[in-house]
């Protein structure tokens, strides 16, 4: 679904005057085919219900919101930026699903001087030294869902734990989140093939080593092959099995279904979070979509009101940057956003809560991802440390 | 190591072998006999399990969608090598879109059925997934169904005449229009076997045959493409070093490096295992191991 919502004579006007600031021109490039399009498509959905739900108006200007396919390629991820940037001039950028894609186009943005809200990949080598004014996360630190994981783990009193990711550098990222907070013994630490298809010899390893539990950082189909293969083995039985809540959300559950139960998961959102502004989201998705958000749909909501809200602050002066660097740090504490407010730490990622939530059934039967507790308060990017900009 | 870990690792390696068989059987049948490098073959290996999954879904039964996902993706095969395939190529990604457009592009759900969920144990206190058993037990089904189908009846002799000599076998008056639509629809319901029965245990999503195929390729280049025999051969070959690797290299060199050396080490030569293998077969037999064409 497109939303061309600028009437063609606004648009017409427009072109002669690039950044005036009665028209918002977001360019979204995001992941939205191929084998992982389905992530991009969720943040997609939950950024166009935003601008929906504010009438097409966010920050009160008519907005425009043109979307460009990435396909997991960062080259291609490179040209559609300079073509978003450059053709289409648009004020601000958002969308990016993968750090490798994020790496790819970040200097095309930086050095464009434009804006970027990010509703999901948020790389540490751009949170830390590499620290940007442009740089603005709605999303968590690529760290953060793992050391909640292991300080989930660490508050559970298991003594041993096994871990398992992909041999790439989002994989060995994970885990040493998880190793940052976990105080247990480490039985092993396995990084498995990219894109692993069967899970046999590792699930008889796993087996054999006999943790108390298990950290899978297994993002995508992988994800669903590996729960599928541990549940079918029968360890779901003697091994707790925990995974960071961005590879077993709505998305996910709806592939694998009955075994996803019994399963720990962490997040900075869960669909049951108690406040109005995330009735009304998870109310509203389902309404339109008829399905239940994931967390990445909800990443892609908020990216929406943080933007709306900034623009308002601003009175739609996008272009100067000073002011709406220092509009988006305020907005997190003014927009009503699903996850309630948080506080922006200077590198450009959120200060928040994350949660501790369980694969279980609701009372129509469906498989949902229940909050049962807050593992982490007020947590910070451990690469703040590193950014100059205070 | 125990002998029970040992003995798991080598049904794990002939259970991924089969599993390959499945898939690779009809891309070697395909292959061999209309010479020609049929890309659409995971293709069909997705429409198969996402049909596989839309019937289980719409009988509510595991063995009911079997047939009715063979028969399917069998229709869809012969009519796909009836309509496009003489003339287009390369329709990878429209299958990808279709697939989308049909079914969405999350990824969708397939399950065993309920008998198979969990473990069974072996003689030995070996527990294993059941559902695994089920597919080491198609696998050899299928092969040797394939078998006597190829050697001992008349579709088999055409078949492999028109595998091994193409031309001569037109010559003799074999209609090679019809049979290449039926060797073609064969490999669909072959591939919709495939999807069907790894959609239980692996993601029915769009996309999800390209990486299979890749694999499915080197078994047939190690079998010798073309030939039914190979294709089984070659895909115990795979399944089995590429499952050693995984599960043995890792210990074999933590037994003399650092750990954690070792555990980067381990599964990243492991992983490339099985090209090692392609190449060294390459090397002393360039037809593969069965070379379908004398």
């Amino acid at each position: 679904m497109k939303i061309r919502i600028a009437g063609i004579a606004v648009a017409a006007l427009l072109s002669f005057s690039a950044h005036a600031a009665n028209e918002l021109k977001i360019g979204f490039l995001s992941t939205l085919s191929g084998p992982a399009g389905g992530i991009g498509i969720e943040i997609r959905d939950g950024f166009n219900l935003a601008v929906k739900l504010a009438g097409g108006k966010l920050g009160g200007l008519p907005t425009e919101v043109i979307f460009a396919d990435d396909a997991l390629n960062p080259d291609t991820g490179k040209q559609l930026a300079e073509r978003l940037l450059r053709r289409d001039r648009v004020n601000l950028m958002t969308g990016v699903v993968f750090s490798n894609v994020m790496l790819a186009v970040w200097p095309t943005i930086e050095e464009a001087k434009v804006f970027y809200v990010a509703p999901n990949a948020t790389p540490t080598s751009i949170t830390g030294k590499g620290c940007s004014p442009y740089f603005f996360s709605t999303s968590w630190p690529n760290e953060a869902h793992h050391e909640a994981a292991g300080a989930f783990a660490q508050s559970k009193g298991f003594k041993n734990a096994y871990l398992i990711a992909p041999n790439y550098p989002a994989g060995k990222d994970a885990l040493t989140g998880f190793k940052r907070t976990y105080k247990g013994n480490i039985v092993n630490e396995f990084y498995s093939k990219l894109n692993q298809l069967d899970y046999s010899a590792e699930l008889a390893q796993i087996r054999a080593a006999k943790p108390n539990a298990l950290y899978a950082f297994l993002p995508g189909g992988m994800g669903i092959n590996f729960i599928k293969q541990f549940v079918a083995a029968g360890l779901s039985n003697e091994i707790q099995l925990i995974v960071p809540g961005f590879v077993s959300d709505q998305d996910i559950v709806r592939a694998v279904g009955e075994p996803m139960l019994g399963l720990f998961d962490t997040s900075h959102w869960a669909y049951d979070l108690d406040n109005d502004a995330n009735s009304k989201f998870v109310a509203e998705f389902e309404k339109e979509y008829k399905r239940l958000p994931s967390l990445f749909a909800e990443q892609g909501y908020t990216a929406a009101l943080i933007i709306d809200q900034a623009v308002r602050d601003v009175k739609g002066k996008v272009e100067d940057p000073k002011a709406f660097r220092a509009a988006l740090m305020k907005a997190p504490e003014r927009a009503k956003t699903p996850r309630g407010p948080w506080k922006e730490a200077s590198n450009g990622t959120p200060i928040q809560d994350y949660y501790v939530r369980a694969l279980v059934k609701d009372r129509e039967g469906r498989i949902v991802n229940r909050k049962i507790g807050t593992i982490l308060k007020d947590h910070r990017d451990f690469w703040l440390k590193d950014c100059a900009m205070k | 190591m125990s002998a029970i870990l040992f003995l798991e690792q080598s049904l794990n390696g002939v259970q991924f072998g089969l599993m390959l068989f499945l898939l690779a059987a009809g891309l070697t049948l395909v292959f061999g006999i209309m010479d020609m490098i049929n890309l659409a073959h995971g293709s069909l290996y997705m429409i198969g399990a996402y049909f596989m999954a839309s019937f289980v879904q719409a009988t509510g039964s595991f063995w009911l969608g079997l047939p009715l996902a063979l028969g399917a993706t069998a229709l869809v095969g012969a009519a796909l090598e009836m309509s496009l395939l003489r003339r287009l190529y390369g329709r990878d990604h429209l299958a990808n879109e279709a697939v989308r457009i049909a079914w969405g592009s999350q990824p969708i759900m397939l399950n065993p059925p309920a008998a198979l969920t969990g473990p069974v144990t072996l003689p030995g206190g070996l527990q294993y997934a059941s559902y695994r058993l089920l597919i080491i037990g198609v696998g050899a089904a299928v092969a040797l169904a394939l078998y006597v189908l190829v050697t001992r009846t008349r579709v088999g002799m055409l078949v492999r005449a028109g595998a091994s000599n193409r031309e001569m076998a037109v010559a003799m008056g074999v209609d090679i229009r019809r049979l290449f639509t039926v060797v073609f629809a064969l490999g669909a319901a072959l591939c919709a076997l495939a999807g069907a029965m790894l959609g239980p245990i692996l993601a029915v999503q769009v996309g999800m045959g390209e990486n299979i195929l890749i694999l499915a390729f080197v078994v047939i280049v190690i079998g010798g493409i073309g030939s039914i025999r190979g294709a089984f051969v070659g895909s115990l070959l795979v399944g089995i070093v590429d499952t050693s690797g995984r599960a043995f290299l890792p210990l074999a060199f933590g037994a003399f490096l650092p750990p954690q050396f070792a555990s980067a080490a381990g599964p990243a030569i492991a992983s490339v295992l099985i090209y090692v293998l392609m190449a060294g077969v390459l090397y002393f037999r360039p037809q593969g191991l069965f070379p379908a064409r004398g």
